[in-house]
């Protein structure tokens, strides 16, 4: 809630707006551009004062509070690419930055494949911040917390970046920087994830836990992703969210996995793994004790979720 | 610093306004527009009492800025009701006295329409889960999921 953010309405801004709820004044830019080029070429040259805009849901907030201050915003869904949802002839998929949780949720097949990357999308909020919420503003705005983050983790997603150097990939994991901050180069917009096409018995999920049932931040998230081969696991990769200052990929979890029929043995070292990777803050969600243990809970309750959905596919 | 001159369409009305690239979408609809319908009840995202849809997508009018309309299909409460005939889920929630003093109220419409129009039998707990954004200080939520409910039923029956 903004109510206690400071309001400047400047006097140049109040004859245009007559509900007097404008934003704090300095001179600012809007731009919707049609293609990648021209929104690289005004985004790098408006320096740090730029902001891309894909659903607005973070920033449009952190405007509100006076936390950001644009004097450029470049918004990227008129971009053909940012907002297209591919399934290549092999299977795997190429998502849009910019694209909502709602237009993925209702892709006809994405969620078949990848039903953990797609519910924790959706968890991202009410069903109006879904029609505009994107992946690609979740893991740009870098909180520890992003839903979609530790799912995409554990998915291996590829992250294509644009920048006036041109195009590179970067795995999810190595975006987030630190709260609020990426590594990304100046100029460089997220363009698309890549999903590679999954095996048959491969599946994934991810949960959260949050103090209430809807529209909180997750204390813990947990994505895990598993391939099984006649109830053997040959392949995991497990995310953690909420935990450290980044969003983590925790290999020991899934290394103690990896090989085994997911028995008690390989859940417990598996769980003390997400435990041991956990480096939390205390705050009013939760405690450090209390989301260490909690990561290990979720580290087996999504394995468990996971492992019956590969079993279906 | 220039205005921006946006051209949408809303409620099926093409509409032109001018604004300031910071402008949300629901100041244009309170201000320049006169559609004041929307609410703002946290101008944040959490509360759902500007809910509009762009596209037939529901989604918060204070989260939006205004130049995005530009080109695109907006509807808000206004849109709602045919001349004096009320849509409805406008009928049942005074029927069911799913409001008290309102200022949710035109978020709850809007949401639970866009609702009905994806899915026409919904579950309680799909009302409930799809109007978790629509807070409600005043009734509880139970009237305002009953009338969403009840509606649902009686326009199915009637699109028999
Ligand atoms: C009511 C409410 C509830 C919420 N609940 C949740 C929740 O449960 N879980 C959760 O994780 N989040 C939640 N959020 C936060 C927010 O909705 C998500 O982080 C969302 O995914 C942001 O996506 P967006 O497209 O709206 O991003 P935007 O606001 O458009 O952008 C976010 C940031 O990323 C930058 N950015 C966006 N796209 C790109 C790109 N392609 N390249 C480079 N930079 C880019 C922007 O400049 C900005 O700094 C909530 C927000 C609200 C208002
Ligand atoms: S005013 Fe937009 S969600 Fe509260
Ligand atoms: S009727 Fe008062 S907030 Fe809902």
């Amino acid at each position: 809630m903004q109510w206690s953010a400071p309001r400047n309405d400047g006097p140049s801004q109040a004859a245009g707006n007559t509900t007097g709820n404008t934003f704090i004044m300095s001179d600012i830019q809007y731009v919707a551009p049609r293609t990648l080029d021209e929104a690289i070429g005004a985004y790098a040259a408006a320096g740090s004062a730029a902001r891309i805009l894909a659903g607005g849901t973070d920033l449009l907030v952190q405007m509100r509070s006076g936390a950001v201050k644009p004097g450029l915003i470049v918004d990227i869904k008129k971009i053909g690419e940012m907002t297209a949802i591919e399934e290549t002839k092999d299977g795997g998929f190429r998502v849009g930055a910019a694209v909502s949780g709602m237009a993925l949720h209702d892709h006809p097949r994405f969620g078949k494949v990848w039903p953990g990357v797609l519910e924790a999308i959706n968890l991202i909020g009410s069903k109006q911040v879904q029609g505009r919420a994107s992946a690609g503003g979740n893991l740009c705005n870098a909180s520890p917390a992003g839903d979609s983050v530790p799912a995409l983790v554990a998915a291996g997603a590829v992250v294509t970046v644009a920048g006036p150097q041109g195009r590179r990939e970067l795995k999810v994991e190595e975006v987030p920087a630190g709260p609020g901050r990426t590594n990304l180069k100046p100029g460089e917009i997220v363009v698309a994830f890549t999903l590679l096409p999954r095996p048959k018995g491969a599946s994934d999920a991810y949960l959260r836990m949050i103090p209430r049932t809807e529209m909180d931040i997750a204390v813990v998230g947990c994505g895990v992703n598993l391939t099984m081969k006649g109830g053997v696991c040959t392949d995991a990769r497990v995310g953690l969210g909420a935990v450290a200052p980044t969003v983590l990929l925790v290999e020991a979890a899934a290394k103690a996995l990896i090989g085994s029929k997911l028995d008690e043995k390989a859940l417990e070292a598996a769980a003390r793994a997400c435990s041991a990777a956990c480096r939390p803050i205390d705050d009013k969600r939760g405690t450090i004790v209390y989301r260490t243990k909690v990561a290990g809970v979720l580290l087996r309750r999504a394995t468990a979720i996971a492992a019956k959905r590969a079993q279906e596919r | 610093m220039a205005k921006l001159h946006v051209s949408t369409t809303i409620n099926g009305e093409p509409m032109e306004f001018l604004c300031e690239p910071n402008d949300t979408m629901l100041d244009a609809l309170r201000g320049p527009l006169g559609l004041t319908g929307s609410k703002e009840g946290c101008a944040s995202g959490d509360c759902g009492a500007c809910s509009i849809t762009v596209d037939d997508q529901l989604v918060c009018s204070c989260l939006m800025l205004a130049a995005e309309a530009d080109g695109h299909e907006l509807r808000t409460i206004e849109g709602m009701a045919q001349g004096e005939k009320l849509h409805p889920l406008q009928q049942k929630f005074l029927e069911q006295a799913a409001l008290q003093c309102g200022i949710c109220t035109s978020g709850m419409l809007v949401a639970s329409d866009a609702l009905l129009r994806r899915n026409p039998n919904p579950t309680e707990e799909e009302v409930r889960f799809w109007l978790a954004g629509n807070l409600c200080r005043c009734t509880g939520y139970d009237k305002i999921v009953r009338a969403v409910m009840e509606t649902a039923a009686e326009m199915r029956e009637a699109a028999q």
